[in-house]
């Protein structure tokens, strides 16, 4: 989808409609005389892709390895998002990074309900997605995306660190190929789509309402053909 | 370290009338307990902390166990002489009695001696039964570390410390109305479909599809490339 | 010794607002409830902390679990012996080698199984190296605390990242080993493995003493840590506390020496132990235990004999040991991990319990913070070495 060149490194698109009314010679040839040529949407993505912040929030297993990726041996910060922030006001970038039980499930739901948009949100690890080896437990949500949009799902238990930049990568080239309008731009530039999911309340026997029929339903019955 | 058969014995000439028994365990472990009755509990548990030839100053492990009621078939075989046939081998009935053992909750002390470096001494507090007895002697008083672990009892299995200082749920939120480590608790259900289920949650699966999906052409992942 | 008075202890301890030290007057005003956690940057995961403020000081803390209750225990009723041990790699994830090694020991206990001697000296090594992974990493979480970001944290993942490349080849897996087996190992170290433990551990004194270099005599730590969370060895032994925070208020009690479990007697090994039970003792005290930690892997390396990785009679399929129970403990980094299991003659434990040494070490979380400010508790926490997944199970 997105290929980077060979001379100077920039990025380039190769988005088939609309027919571009300047050519990548062209736009090429232009640049060489020191005229770049770009749309707004590709900067803007650009930029917004290079510079994910992920919020400082570990649950399990999964957080060490989330720390480990952000430290000297595999450094998170070649890909622009090393800066951890503490508050989620200031991040754009939710790791669920571990089991969500359901006393915890509240707790997560309102940090991503309190980070500014755009937001986007990695599953990492088996537990994220679908609760992983816990699964059968009473007190373990089956993933997180029974409450929130979620962006990427990196399996693993706990993924290594590599696979966490990858799904970093991953999430860069999702946000590269947002379109700014039209119908296919993402929820935070349309009005008719909520960006807050509703918090569920701790019930008597479980948490009320177990899931949002709004981001999720349940899988269909896929059996393996072996 | 003496054996729990002379514990016993000198517990028995300190507290005279107690009830103290000691339970074998038919294993190959060999570490034997003492039941304790709930009415001399506190001061026996004291007098096993400061017995200067104990000294059990360490409480290293609470635990809970939930022995639900269960219903025992007693065979006895009644043989009855021939009448025909005085001499003949006797006709054998065989007359089936089923008695309902109660059940009833049952928490777990290990003790080990810091000062002596021996242990463990192992003694038991049982509930009267499941419902509206479950209560024992809270031991927090004498050992502060059953603070949180009779506290996690009472929630997991609903065993109420009656002394306690602070007896609130641990684990599970405070709304939460059951017990979920009784062999009874039925979990709310949040059934998922899996592709290779096994053991319990196969039990589940044949609930939830009576009939067997067939094999089909595993489902395309969301979003991924064509 | 003479007997302490546990009875005033307790009662000193369940009366409310008689434990704290003293409360600056300027600072004296209406008491302020803050809930720390369950996300807050300096509360090592998921847990929660509900502070009582006296003006700056802390005159009531009561801490909430449950926020990564992921059902160990239930799950461990529903899963054969053999299938609890992935579970228990997850328990304290950053030992994973010590949780088998407790499970492995329990279910030993249990079913009466023997270890090769091979085994045992390769799960000393495996567990000594587990001691060196999460010393080093909790000093270099604990110096975050105190504000040192960054460094000491960077400089402590860049070793355990060597020690994980080791896990890793002889494993499979950097964090979830599942290694330990009843009556033995799952694979053999090879030759090159060892040459690669030996060399690591023949290098760790060299990073240990650039640490310390780093951190030991530094005066702001010490300004900071001393005097600081104090604990004293009457309240720490009647809470249950194990570990190396039992040993830096100077109760000499260690799992390996006084249970003498595996091949530990064979080693020449001190404790060390420390004097005045405050946040910087017990900061020394894994220091030194790393320096012993050394010593061991020295031994065990170079004593390690010949024979089987695996008792030829253990049996993993189909695993039934005989109904009764057994509790089965070993020291862990952080205290001592127990497995409290009860065989009814099936399959699966009819009851599985695990001894968390980090749950019952929080019990004096309140009595080390009362009259400290909150920055004081951000450090008392992180010297108490918790990890959420054995906390909360």
């Amino acid at each position: 989808m997105f290929k980077r060149d060979p001379e100077d490194g920039t990025l380039s698109q190769d988005v088939t409609p609309p027919p571009p009314s300047v050519t990548e010679t062209e736009r090429d040839e232009l640049r060489r005389q020191g005229i770049l040529l770009t749309t707004l949407q590709e900067l803007y993505t650009w930029g917004n892709s290079h510079s994910v912040w992920p919020l400082n929030f570990g649950l399990a297993c999964c957080a060490i390895e989330m720390i480990a990726a952000s430290m000297a041996k595999f450094d998170i910060a070649r890909f622009g998002s090393e800066v951890f922030r503490p508050s989620p006001r200031q991040a754009d970038l939710l790791i669920v990074s571990g089991t969500v039980t359901k006393k915890m499930a509240p707790q997560v739901i309102r940090l991503w309900n309190q980070m500014p948009e755009p937001k986007y949100c990695i599953a990492m690890g088996a537990c994220a997605i679908s609760g992983g080896p816990f699964k059968q437990g009473y007190n373990v949500l089956k993933g997180i995306d029974r409450f929130i949009p979620v962006d990427i799902y990196i399996p693993g238990c706990p993924p290594r660190p590599e696979a966490l930049l990858h799904g970093l990568v991953q999430l860069q080239k999702k946000i590269q190929g947002f379109k700014l309008t039209g119908p296919d731009a993402p929820r935070h530039f349309r009005d008719d789509q909520p960006c807050n999911c509703p918090v569920p309340e701790f019930g008597e026997h479980d948490l009320e309402p177990p899931a949002n029929p709004a981001v999720w339903t349940a899988p269909p019955a896929i059996v393996r053909k072996d | 370290m003496e054996s729990p058969e002379q514990i016993r014995d000198r517990l028995l000439v300190q507290f005279p009338g107690a009830e103290i028994s000691v339970v074998t365990n038919p294993g190959i472990a060999a570490q034997h307990s003492l039941l304790l009755g709930a009415a001399h509990a506190r001061a026996i548990a004291e007098f096993l902390r400061d017995d200067p030839t104990l000294r059990l100053d360490q409480c290293s492990n609470v635990t809970g166990i939930d022995w639900p009621e269960k219903e025992i078939v007693e065979t006895t075989n009644i043989s009855t002489p021939d009448p025909a046939n005085p001499a003949g081998p006797p006709t054998v009935v065989e007359q089936k009695t089923k008695r309902l053992q109660p059940g009833f909750l049952e928490v777990v002390y290990h003790l080990y001696s810091i000062t002596h470096r021996h242990g463990p001494v192992i003694f038991r507090l049982r509930t009267g039964n499941r419902t509206d007895q479950a209560t024992v002697p809270s031991l927090t008083p004498v050992w502060c570390s059953c603070e949180f672990q009779e506290r996690e009892v009472f929630d997991l299995f609903g065993v109420t410390f009656v002394g306690h200082p602070d007896l609130r749920r641990i684990l599970m939120w405070d709304e939460f109305k059951d017990h979920p480590m009784r062999r009874d608790y039925v979990e709310p259900d949040d059934y998922e479909w899996e592709p290779t289920p096994h053991g319990a949650v196969l039990e589940k699966t044949k609930a939830h599809y009576p009939t067997p999906p067939t094999p089909a052409a595993v489902a395309p992942v969301k979003g991924a490339a064509p | 010794m003479s007997v302490p008075d546990f009875s005033a202890l307790n009662a000193e301890r369940a009366t409310p607002g008689a434990r704290v030290r003293e409360v600056h007057d300027s600072f004296h005003g209406d008491l302020l409830e803050v809930s720390m956690g369950p996300h807050h940057p300096s509360t090592h995961g998921v847990f929660r902390m509900i502070v009582t403020l006296d003006g700056e000081t802390i005159v009531k803390l009561k801490p909430v679990f449950g926020y990564l209750h992921r059902n160990h225990e239930k799950l461990g009723e529903t899963v054969t012996y053999l299938g609890s041990m992935p579970y228990t790699d997850r328990l304290d994830y950053l030992s994973s080698m010590t949780n088998n090694w407790a499970y492995a020991l329990a279910v030993e206990k249990l079913a009466g199984q023997a270890v090769p001697e091979r085994a045992e000296y390769v799960r000393v090594i495996l567990a000594e190296l587990t001691r060196l992974l999460n010393h080093t990493c909790l000093v270099g979480f604990l110096m975050q605390d105190c504000g040192c970001s960054g460094t000491p944290l960077m400089y402590a993942f860049r070793e355990r990242e060597y020690i994980l490349d080791l896990f890793e080849s002889l494993s499979g897996s950097r964090m979830m080993c599942n290694y330990q087996r009843f009556g033995g190992c799952r694979v053999d170290p090879s030759a090159d493995w060892l040459a690669g433990a030996q060399k690591l551990t023949d290098r760790y004194g060299t990073f240990l003493d650039e640490f310390e270099t780093l951190l030991t005599g530094n005066e702001i730590i010490m300004a900071r840590t001393q005097g600081v969370g104090k604990l004293s060895p009457e309240l720490a032994i009647n809470a249950g506390v194990t570990g190396p925070m039992l040993r830096a208020t100077g109760v000499n009690y260690d799992l390996r020496k006084v249970d003498a479990y595996g091949v530990y007697p064979r080693f020449d090994f001190r404790v060390p132990l420390g004097d005045h039970g405050d946040v910087y003792d017990r900061y020394m005290i894994r220091v030194l235990e790393m320096r012993e930690s050394i010593k061991i892997l020295q031994q065990a390396l170079a004593g390690l004999p010949a024979g089987p990785i695996m008792d030829p009679k253990a049996k993993l399929r189909s695993f039934r040991p005989k109904a009764g129970e057994a509790y089965g403990r070993i020291e862990g980094p952080k205290g001592e991990i127990g497995f409290y299991l009860l065989s009814d003659g099936s399959p699966n434990p009819y009851r599985y319990r695990i001894r968390p040494p980090s749950f019952i070490n929080l019990t004096v979380l309140e009595d080390m913070c009362l009259g400290h400010t909150v920055a004081d508790a951000v450090i008392i926490l992180g010297s108490v070495d918790i990890v959420l997944g054995e906390v909360d199970r």
